[in-house]
């Protein structure tokens, strides 16, 4: 017997406190841990990647129980997934809910796309200035002072 | 100024720019005073460029400093695989100031990063030059007496010359109107015209040098190199069209001067270096006068 209940189960269970990080690009879960330094974590993480989503098709989810992030660092997966909501759980409510903005600077995320710039060739953490136009976004490099445009940006 | 480093010329206000050209013609005056004595100066040269660290070399020795370095990798620890980040940490407690030359873009901002004492950029890979900048503006102030509402034209490679750039981004605090020269394979990027265009000032584009020296106050050329060229055709058609001689400057205006960051090729004549408008070897020892204004600013000398 079919119960239809079971269907509209969340397919990644509910947390009591903490964070979740909505509509991640299903290719940028895994990203998207490794900037926020899940994979170190000792709190509960919850994970579906795949997921069928109306909007994006395949999305990811991650749910992470009794850590609340701050702003900057929340933002530094804008440049992996600008789609994100972020949405933060106390007591199993949703007490705030809002998307991830693009910040004004990205360090050690991204590398720098000028072959001859310091940061690669030696152990320089990159830092870069976020430029935004009409044309998009581009990172200004900290160091070699060239820019690296949104379809070059190649995370580290 | 002082205890700070210089690796792009925007790291300086423009009224600091300004107190070092002040500085310089100091230094002009009264090129030999002995205020470093009790400092050493190390010229780090990651590559070769003679003549910047020859400049350094001999501004510091007139203020009476040491001057310890070397003037290629080749010969030094970072053959043997040492990171520039020991090399500068090594060498800032030997010396009580860097100036560093390096060939990879971003090598000085990180040295100056990591190293306890201040350093000067002497050139990192096609990226900044600010001391030649410096030497550019104090030339073209001694020789029109201003640096407000010239003429200055550029010519020739204008899309990879580093000068140019940094020039340029310079001028744009002093309502220059520029005449940009070049062939239309190497124009000036869009990244710098914007600078031009952001302050609402004026600019020509030409591909012919003559149309543009009638114009100028300062002619300052640079050397147009065959690699820059995807076809060795182009590079051909274009090679003479840029080459600045004597006939070529009768219509000139009686106050222009023609710099060039050297070293020249045979994009200027030699039958020019006698013209009273030639100037880039003045500026060549103009250089000598503004790394003696920063030597000393920058140790808390003066």
């Amino acid at each position: 017997m079919e119960n239809t209940d079971q269907r509209k189960e969340l397919k990644v269970s509910a947390i009591e406190n903490g964070t979740v990080i909505d509509h991640i690009p299903a290719k940028s879960v895994f990203r998207v841990m490794r900037i926020l330094g899940l994979d170190r974590l000792d709190d509960q993480v919850l994970v579906g990647t795949n997921l069928d989503s109306k909007k994006f098709g395949k999305k990811g989810i991650i749910k992470v129980s009794n850590t609340f992030f701050k702003d900057e660092e929340i933002n530094k997966i804008a440049l992996a997934a600008p789609s994100a909501t972020l949405i933060v759980i106390k007591n199993f409510q949703v007490a705030l809910k809002k998307q991830v903005e693009i910040p004004n600077h990205v360090e050690k995320i991204v590398k720098c796309f000028n072959p001859n710039c310091i940061t690669n060739h030696e152990n320089v953490p990159t830092k870069f200035e976020v430029l935004e136009n009409e044309d998009g976004i581009k990172l200004s490099c900290h160091y070699c002072e060239k820019t690296t445009s949104k379809e070059d940006i190649v995370f580290l | 100024m002082k205890n700070r480093s210089l690796i792009s010329i925007n790291d300086f206000s423009l009224d600091e720019q300004l107190r070092i050209l002040d500085l310089a013609a100091e230094f002009e005056k009264n090129p030999i005073q002995k205020i470093l004595e009790d400092y050493v100066v190390a010229t780090l040269f990651f590559e070769p460029s003679t003549r910047t660290r020859l400049s350094f070399e001999s501004a510091a020795s007139r203020l009476g400093a040491k001057v310890i370095g070397f003037s290629s990798a080749a010969s030094t620890s970072v053959s043997k695989g040492e990171t520039l980040k020991d090399t500068i940490l090594t060498v800032s407690s030997y010396a009580d100031i860097i100036v560093m030359r390096h060939p990879r873009e971003g090598s000085a901002r990180w040295a100056a990063e990591v190293s306890p004492v201040p350093v000067i950029n002497a050139g990192d890979g096609a990226n900044q030059h600010p001391t030649q900048t410096l030497l550019d503006m104090y030339s073209i102030k001694k020789t029109q007496g201003t640096l407000d509402n010239l003429n200055i034209a550029f010519i020739g490679d204008l899309k990879y010359g580093r000068t140019v750039h940094s020039l340029t981004m310079a001028l744009t605090q002093f309502n220059t109107t520029f005449h940009l020269v070049s062939p239309v394979e190497l124009k000036l990027p869009s990244y710098v015209k914007r600078h031009i265009k952001e302050k609402q000032l004026t600019y020509y584009q030409y591909t012919d040098l003559m149309e543009a020296i009638p114009h100028a106050d300062i002619i300052y050329m640079t050397r147009i190199q065959r690699e820059r060229f995807s076809d060795p055709i182009e590079y051909e058609k274009v090679k003479n069209a840029y080459n600045l001689d004597n006939s070529m400057l009768t219509n000139a205006k009686e106050n222009m001067r023609i710099l060039h960051p050297l070293p020249r090729v045979n994009e200027i004549a030699e039958d020019v270096d006698s013209n009273p408008k030639a100037y880039y070897f003045e500026q060549a020892l103009n250089g000598v006068f503004v790394r003696q204004a920063l030597l000393a600013t920058i140790l808390g000398a003066r």
